[in-house]
């Protein structure tokens, strides 16, 4: 093995480094003022002070009210909550029983769905287009009377496509359906209003943009009927029990404030690090860019290789110090390839030999075109031992 | 997650290649399961003089390919039928158990060479080699048996 000599994380969208700021914010809130924000004392009180300054933070960001915003674990309980909580009230109370989503959900909406089916929930699974696009004249052919809730992603943490989101919005306000997104990859990234895109919840995590892991939040729009997920003490009015994690909170509210800030600088110039990627991957021979050429993600890029399997290409791209991903069945344990690639009409052999790169505000052009030269060596170096590539 | 062995057979493969005019080429796995391992013999007085793979899949499957080729390099015949998935699993140090699948792929590619190199002499191999399974996933496909061998290994919990 080469000694590293550099190191390049380009792996963005699986998480992000604690902002500096961020946890100096955070520090004051472990050992000086840890009280508990419920209790009537000075310290508890600083704890509900910054409590409530991190909520308006969030809600800030989101064009939101402050009373609609509740703090949570992260994304996934997020999820979980916004689609469990409506499905099982609406069921009660109005007897809905039916959910829309679609085939490239992240795990936490599509095993949330997966449960509820067992539990006497009819499920529509959305096809998408070849770019990962979901047709909201689709939602709005599927929507039922007694649909209880549609739940469509704001952005892919794949492939990075970015759905039409205002136009779903539309469609399910027009036929009084909630709406769910999981905005956890658009934060920072994408412009949100909740009020203009007709959201009724959208889910966040802080650890994607710069704030720390086991933090997250849950948008509810007032006067939408939810059950609590967690059960138990008084905590966010009522609605979401457990002591709360006050310098996670706190975290997460700079996190958000920062990621929010000058989005279309930021953008501009992490486009042009995943264009000048793309540029040089896209020279191999049988490659391709996976998602939307322009709806998508600044910082994404995500390529398919044919004759080779993603794995051995992360490990050596590892080796030159560089940090990526990959859909590969056999980086998650699983032996199938990618749902999302799946679900854009890849067959499972070349969805097998996908790369995914996302950058951040801390990569730079130098490192997208040092990725783009050392994933040529390599899928060269992994097509020159392959016994697929030959018959190509 | 991988021994430092299995690395260094990844990073490192031995007797990567072709054998033109090989006594007997076998190959096993599937491109939709996202491994296949196809290895070349050339075998004189039931001596393996040479061996070369070509791999198509995630890092353990290079490696054990590679650690396969090793084993029988040199050997007779006879000693490379005796070759175990276990064996080469060892042989690596151990391999995490969704990965153990690779070296059942690794060992049935060595009898799928060698039931090609008895075919290519006018003898029925199965009597010999055994039956090859090419696809050790259709078992796992059925069954569900995620993160074990599809039945075949040796080295799991699974039923076989």
């Amino acid at each position: 093995m080469e000694n590293i000599e550099k190191f390049i994380y380009a792996d963005n969208a699986a998480t992000t480094p604690v902002k500096k700021e961020v946890l100096q914010e955070m520090f004051p809130y472990f050992s000086q003022n840890f009280g508990n924000a419920s209790a009537v004392y000075s310290i508890a009180n600083n704890s509900k002070v910054a409590l409530d300054n991190a909520r308006n933070q969030v809600a800030k960001a989101l064009g939101a009210k402050s009373t609609e915003i509740y703090f949570t674990s992260g994304g996934s309980e997020s999820d979980n909550w916004a689609i469990k909580g409506t499905a099982l009230a609406l069921k009660r109370k109005a007897n809905k029983n039916h959910i829309i989503t679609t085939k490239i959900e992240h795990h936490a909406v599509l095993h949330t769905v997966e449960y509820l089916e067992k539990n006497g929930f009819e499920v529509t699974l959305l096809d998408v287009d070849q770019y990962g696009m979901v047709n909201p004249e689709d939602v709005k052919n599927a929507i039922r009377p007694e649909t209880a809730i549609v739940s469509v992603m704001f952005a892919n943490n794949e492939i990075g496509t970015i759905q039409p989101i205002a136009e779903i919005g539309k469609v399910c306000r027009e036929k009084n359906v909630y709406f769910h997104t999981d905005a956890v990859q658009a934060i920072g990234a994408v412009d949100i209003n909740v009020n203009e895109l007709n959201i009724d919840m959208l889910s966040l995590s802080g650890h994607k943009f710069g704030g720390p892991k086991g933090i997250g939040a849950l948008f509810i729009r007032q006067g939408v009927v939810i059950d609590n997920l967690l059960h138990g003490g008084g905590q966010e009015k009522s609605k979401r029990a457990g002591t709360e994690n006050i310098p996670s909170i706190v975290g997460l509210g700079k996190a958000i404030e920062l990621a929010t800030e000058n989005i279309s600088e930021k953008n501009e110039k992490l486009k042009a690090m995943r264009d000048a990627l793309t540029k040089k991957v896209l020279s191999i021979e049988k490659s391709r860019l996976n998602g939307h050429p322009e709806n998508r993600l600044p910082g994404n890029a995500n390529f398919c290789f044919e004759g080779i399997e993603g794995e051995g290409l992360l490990l050596l791209l590892n080796m030159f110090g560089i940090c990526a991903s990959s859909g590969s069945a056999c980086t998650s344990g699983s032996l199938d390839p990618s749902h999302v690639l799946l679900a854009i009409g890849l067959p499972h052999e070349i969805a097998h030999g996908s790369l995914r790169v996302t950058f951040s505000e801390n990569n730079t052009i130098e490192d997208a075109e040092f990725i783009g030269d050392k994933v040529i060596e390599v899928v060269n170096r992994l097509r020159a031992m392959s016994p697929v590539w030959d018959k190509l | 997650m991988y021994t430092e062995k299995v690395m260094d057979h990844f990073f490192n493969p031995r007797n990567v290649g072709e054998i033109d005019n090989a006594s007997g080429v076998g190959e096993v796995g599937n491109a939709k399961c996202g491994d296949i391992m196809r290895i070349y013999l050339d075998i004189e007085n039931d001596i393996i003089k040479d061996v070369k793979f070509k791999t198509f899949g995630c890092g353990a499957a290079v490696a054990t390919s590679s650690m396969a080729t090793e084993l029988i390099k040199g050997k007779s015949i006879d000693n490379a039928l005796q070759l175990t998935n276990k064996a080469v699993t060892e042989a690596l140090d151990g391999l995490p158990p969704v990965k153990l699948h690779c070296s059942v792929l690794a060992e049935q590619a060595v009898r799928a060479a060698l039931s090609d190199y008895y075919t290519k002499l006018g003898v029925d191999p199965e009597p010999i080699v055994g039956k090859i399974v090419s696809d050790i996933h259709e078992h796992e496909h059925h069954e569900e048996h995620h993160g074990c061998c599809g039945g075949n290994c040796g080295g799991c919990s699974c039923e076989h």
